[in-house]
């Protein structure tokens, strides 16, 4: 599958410095920053108008990243990657590394997602959180957890990405948890932030093992040395970057918290972990191009990890009741979809970017529909509980329709474009990758149909109690406007702008010829998605829904349920294991020397007496513990130079 | 026979002589003024005594000519056995720094209700008519400061101590005035006396240990000297086993100073039953001055053989990191979490410490494994004193309020106060923007380009866990409810609070713009030899 990378040429990271325009890079970062800092510091005197402050930081960025975006195009293609140096961060002998920034057309397309799909975000919540009382600590964690995302895309070097990096999962740490009176959010995000920090262990790595290949974390100094590295070295790199990507984007091994992070409130979920945060493992991919053209292995690995996770987060799309988690699983699943592109190497580049930014716009617009859906049924999430709903909320009723159309790839609707350019390089580099693709499409097709009849179709079912309603302008607007985008993105495609806008950072080949006319493909695969529509058309509409799940299913439908027992392996695999780990240190540590102290803290203050009873005698196991690792030192040091 | 007047280089060594000179000037005072203007007396004298001998210390920093190839700077002082070169003008820097907040801690009277943290009557016993009494009188222990004095001198000794000998008093000098005030806490009392008893215990075991291992290389190599014992080392006469058993023990006596498992075990006794200022001060200093210490020892006297002691210390190194991150995740303790945790930067340092090269195997310019461990110690410092110096604020009816139930929902209660422990612990933590993380990325960095790289893969998943409890406790102080009963802040004097200030401040500079700070410990440069 790599021989389209052996003609390929690695494009070398080479910015001029900013000016004009662009010498207002920063300000992009500094707003929503300042935002957040001002919310968090200034307290309750900010209640009255903070989100408004926050919306506004957000929307201030948007429209300085539009500016460079336009004046970006205006350059001609050798000039279109700027950077700008703030200051010196680390700077000690050798050890340099800049608090630079990097704007080329790859940051432009996120810069614009993020602050564009951001604001409209902001603007929603004003509506979604308005009568929460802690609303502007909510627009407070959003301004940081955009400025984050901006320094992550924006970075000049591995370091300021890794502090990007960092900050999004800080923000997305208190965002899942910000409902912290339900013990479920809390759970959710200590799962998310612990297995964050495993793919982050991976990310630390990486940038060390740049830094004493290459002498340097920047984009510049890597890209343009890669080629001297040993393919082993390299191959390491990529495997390390891989675990970081996996960690941010859910992907399997270590998707297992994205589903339960759909504890937080539904802005969030639209933001962080649909159109933005979770695609930074892409970005990571497509930013180390420099690194994985020349890692064939890792690049194998990639694709392997990205099908598996495309068909996983698929199936469990299919079994879950809850809307927000199939919405979740069916992001996971499209997200393997643009790791898959990314995996595939230059020629599947653009097209991974491509999709992330279509993703982002109906992904976005869909679970936002699903948060105006939860706003009218008192925040029932149960989709058994829905049906019927167009008739009291026309408007999201509508946009949804517009996003659903989107992700199963109905022709000319976005998601058509972006999925069908993947399954087809996909096809061209490797059959049975591409057919596994083929097979994702037609899932989707499934779940999102179901998704779509138990919410809006099919008879009413809701309770007594509950008045569906249209949600206010404020939640409804943002819903149109990324509707719209849904729709209309595909334009990007036309004439193969998006192709050529990346090449300068991607490099660009010779697109080879698809084992199939192109056109055959886009047949099938509208097919096989037409497939999976009437699938679910005859299993879910024709049929009654009860309210409670059916018991009598098969091992296949309990597996999706139970998440394929990813936590279940989770728990076999490193729980418990740690735990083991923990209390045989634990036990180790008692009889050699501590502990049963440990279980006295609680108990100091006051009772002296027992204290001296319990303690007497224990400095005798301490001398013992110190004699003991005196004679392993001593004989340990024996044993390595005279044996 | 011939008797050589030795020659004293009084300007070079005047940091130290000025620290030891207000400590006697104390010890007078303490003897000769009435007891009701000690405390203030005492307070001025140490802290003048400090802040004069940091003023000398820059002024000697700039001081100090080029030797040799210029890589080091410095003099050998005192007939040889005491270096005073770059390395050791930092570290008296940073110790002298630290030592002020620690007096500053130690002055601090407000909490109390217009008494120190320390014992009224150190030799009442507790819950005696002896005790009671000193407690109505308002009785104060001002020993405390002149104490606090002798240890800092003998932690100036200990880095720049260019014989075993002389290691080894500085050794002594600076513990056993720390033994001493570790029993000397006001509450608590039977805790802190045993602590102490322990801590005395201990180091006097270790410091047999060391002693041994003293005479033990002075058998190998025939002399005290650390740059003749390099010399017998790379010409590698006498018996080799003797310094191998001598290198072994002579690293027990260090290790057990900076809290390195299987040596830590006192590490939670000690930084719990001390008075937590002097904790803050201890934790600090100590781990400062060993460090120091450790690394003449193994880059002047044992450079040349680094083979032999690394597969050593990568072990310890491993074990020390594992030992401190997993047993922080059980403790209930805020001071018992915060000394494990000082365990496992033990461990991190260690790791920095690995990265020593010689100077061939070093790219241009490349970041030392020394130059690396100085800055670590430097973002350790302000992140620990701040963070004992916190704790010193939250109580409740029984004074320090150390268990985490009590500590559930003091961020909605003291925002500032919380915020700042917060922040302590993410630079602990590492996290990108606060001291810490510069400090790991310089210390990880060093050992990987050492190749010590299964130890660095080890301190990353090491500082992962320690992420682990670090966040868990600042979502207890910001996230949880508060049950029972709860601690709160009580109004410190501006001692307290300008110093946890000025630790807040020192911690988010380094993450920040590290780059002055960086400069000057490269510019402090090698050790002599």
């Amino acid at each position: 599958m790599h021989l389209l990378t052996e003609s390929a040429h690695i494009p070398v990271v080479n910015p001029t410095s900013a000016d004009g325009i662009f010498s207002l890079m920063w300000l992009v970062i500094a707003l929503p920053l300042a935002g957040a800092v001002v919310l968090l510091l200034g307290g309750r005197l900010t209640d009255r108008w903070g989100h408004l402050l926050g919306t506004a930081t957000a929307a201030g960025s948007f429209v300085v990243s539009l500016l460079m975006f336009l004046s970006l195009m205006d350059r001609g293609e050798g000039e279109r990657q700027i950077s700008q140096e703030l200051y010196n961060w680390i700077h000690v002998g050798g050890l340099e590394v800049g608090m630079d920034l990097l704007y080329d057309p790859l940051s432009s397309l996120f810069l614009l997602l993020i602050t564009g799909v951001g604001t409209l975000i902001h603007v929603y919540s004003i509506g979604y959180m308005e009568h929460d009382p802690r609303r502007r600590r909510f627009f407070a964690y959003l301004n940081l957890f955009v400025a984050a995302m901006l320094m992550l895309v924006m970075a000049e070097n591995y370091v300021g990405l890794f502090l990007g990096w960092e900050g999004v999962g800080l923000a997305s740490y208190l965002l899942i948890g910000f409902w912290q009176h339900k013990p479920t959010a809390a759970a959710a995000a200590k799962k998310a932030f612990v297995m964050n920090r495993v793919g982050d262990m991976g990310m630390a790595l990486a940038i060390f093992l740049f830094f004493v290949t290459f002498g340097t974390t920047s984009f510049s100094g890597i890209s343009a040395a890669s080629s001297g590295a040993s393919e082993a070295t390299l191959n390491a790199l990529g495997l390390l970057l891989l675990l970081g990507a996996c960690g941010k984007s859910a992907q399997v091994p270590l998707q297992a918290w994205l589903l339960d992070a759909m504890e937080g409130p539904t802005p969030v979920s639209a933001l962080i972990h649909a159109a933005t945060m979770v695609t930074a493992g892409v970005y990571l991919i497509v930013r180390s191009n420099f690194v994985f053209e020349l890692a064939p292995a890792a690049q194998t690995v990639v694709v392997i990890v990205a099908t598996v996770t495309l068909l996983w987060g698929a199936v469990l799309g299919c079994a879950k009741d809850d809307i927000k988690k199939a919405l979740a699983g069916s992001t996971m699943s499209q997200i393997g979809y643009m790791m898959l592109a990314a995996g595939l190497g230059t020629a599947g580049y653009a097209f991974a970017i491509f999709h992330l930014l279509t993703h982002g716009f109906f992904k976005a617009n869909m679970f936002l529909g699903a948060g105006s859906v939860m706003h009218g049924m008192n925040d029932d999430v149960d989709m058994r509980r829905y049906g019927a709903v167009r008739h009291a909320m026309p408007v999201t009723f509508l946009t949804f329709a517009m996003g659903y159309l989107a992700i199963i790839g109905f022709p000319g609707f976005s998601g058509f474009w972006s999925k069908d350019k993947i399954i087809e390089v996909a096809l061209t580099e490797n059959l049975l990758v591409g057919i596994a693709a083929l097979i994702g499409a037609g899932i989707t097709g499934f779940y999102m149909t179901r998704l779509m009849l138990m919410t809006f179709f099919t008879n009413k079912r809701w309770k007594e109690d509950v008045h569906p309603h249209e949600s206010p302008a404020l939640m409804t607007v943002p819903l149109i406007v990324l509707a719209a985008l849904s729709v209309l993105a595909g334009v990007l495609l036309l004439g193969d702008w998006i192709v050529e806008w990346l090449t300068p950072v991607v490099g660009h080949v010779e697109h080879h010829e698809p084992p199939l006319p192109a056109l055959a493909i886009t047949g099938i695969v509208v097919a096989v998605v037409a497939l999976g529509v009437a699938a679910a058309w005859f299993l879910v509409a024709r049929r009654e829904i009860s309210l409670t799940p059916p018991e009598d299913v098969s091992f296949a439908t309990r597996a999706a349920r139970a998440d394929l027992y990813g936590d279940a392996i989770n728990e076999g695999l490193v729980v418990t294991p740690g735990r083991h780990l923990v209390s045989g240190l634990l036990t180790f540590d008692r009889h050699g020397a501590d502990g049963v102290f440990t279980g006295g803290a609680s108990a100091v203050s006051g009772i002296g007496g027992q204290l001296r009873k319990i303690q007497n005698g224990f400095v005798r196991s301490y001398a013992l513990s110190l004699l003991a690792g005196v004679l392993i030192v001593v004989l340990a040091l024996l044993a390595v130079n005279l044996g | 026979m011939e008797f050589v007047k030795p020659t004293l280089q009084y300007f070079e060594l005047s940091p130290m002589l000025i620290v030891f000179a207000a400590a006697c000037l104390g010890v007078i005072v303490e003897g000769f003024l009435p007891r009701a203007r000690r405390h203030l007396v005492q307070v001025v004298v140490a802290g003048l005594g400090l802040v004069a001998a940091l003023a000398v210390t820059v002024w000697v920093a700039t001081d100090l000519t080029e030797r040799g190839s210029g890589e080091a700077r410095g003099l050998l002082a005192a007939s040889g056995t005491i270096v005073i070169d770059g390395p050791t003008v930092y570290l008296w820097g940073l110790v002298l720094l630290f030592a002020i907040a620690g007096v500053a801690l130690f002055a601090e009277r407000r909490l109390e209700g217009g008494v120190s943290a320390f014992a009224g009557q150190a030799a009442a016993l507790p819950g005696t008519e002896a005790e009671r009494q000193a407690s109505t009188r308002g009785l104060d222990h001002t020993e405390v400061y002149p104490l606090l004095m002798f240890a800092v001198g003998g932690m100036m000794l200990f880095p720049a101590s260019n014989d075993l000998l002389t290691m080894f008093v500085a050794l002594e000098v600076l513990s056993l005035p720390l033994y001493l005030l570790c029993g000397l806490a006001r509450r608590r009392r039977l805790l802190s006396q045993e602590a102490a008893l322990k801590y005395f215990l201990l180091g006097a075991f270790s410091s047999g240990f060391f002693l041994y291992g003293v005479a033990l290389v002075y058998g190998f190599a025939g002399s005290m000297q650390l740059a003749e014992i390099n010399e017998a080392v790379r010409n590698d006469v006498g018996n080799e086993s003797l310094l191998l058993i001598g290198m072994g023990m002579l690293a027990v006596g260090l290790l057990f100073k900076v809290g390195a498992a299987p040596f830590h075990s006192w590490t939670p006794d000690v930084y719990q039953g001390a008075p937590t200022a002097v904790t803050a001060f201890m934790a600090a200093c100590t781990k400062v001055a060993a460090f120091g210490a450790l690394l003449r020892l193994f880059y002047v006297a044992f450079g040349s053989d680094r083979w032999t002691w690394q597969p050593m210390m990568w072990v310890i190194a491993i074990l020390t990191m594992l030992v401190g991150a997993v047993l922080a995740i059980v403790q209930t303790d805020v001071k018992r979490m915060l000394a494990y945790s000082a365990i496992s930067h033990t461990g991190f340092l260690l790791t920095g410490v690995l990265g020593a090269q010689a100077s061939g195997e070093l790219a241009d310019g490349q970041v030392t494994s020394l130059e690396a461990v100085l800055f670590y110690l430097t973002t350790y410092g302000f992140a620990t004193v701040g963070a004992f110096a916190v704790v010193t604020l939250v109580r409740d009816s029984g004074g320090e309020a150390t268990s985490f139930p009590r500590w559930a929902g003091l961020g909605r209660r003291s925002p500032w106060v919380a915020g700042a422990f917060a922040f302590f612990l993410l630079s602990m933590a590492g996290i990108p923007l606060t001291a810490g993380f510069v400090g790991k990325w310089a210390v990880f960095t060093v050992a990987m380009s050492a190749g010590a790289w299964p130890v660095v893969a080890v301190a990353i998943v090491a500082s992962i866990v320690a992420v682990y409890f670090y966040i868990r406790h600042i979502r207890l102080m910001f996230f949880s409810e508060p049950e029972d009963e709860v601690a709160a802040v009580t109004a410190a004097s501006p001692l307290t609070t300008v110093t946890i200030a000025v630790c807040a401040a020192g911690t988010l500079v380094l993450g920040v713009v590290p780059g002055p700070v960086l400069d000057l410990v490269t510019h402090a440069g090698d050790f002599i030899r």
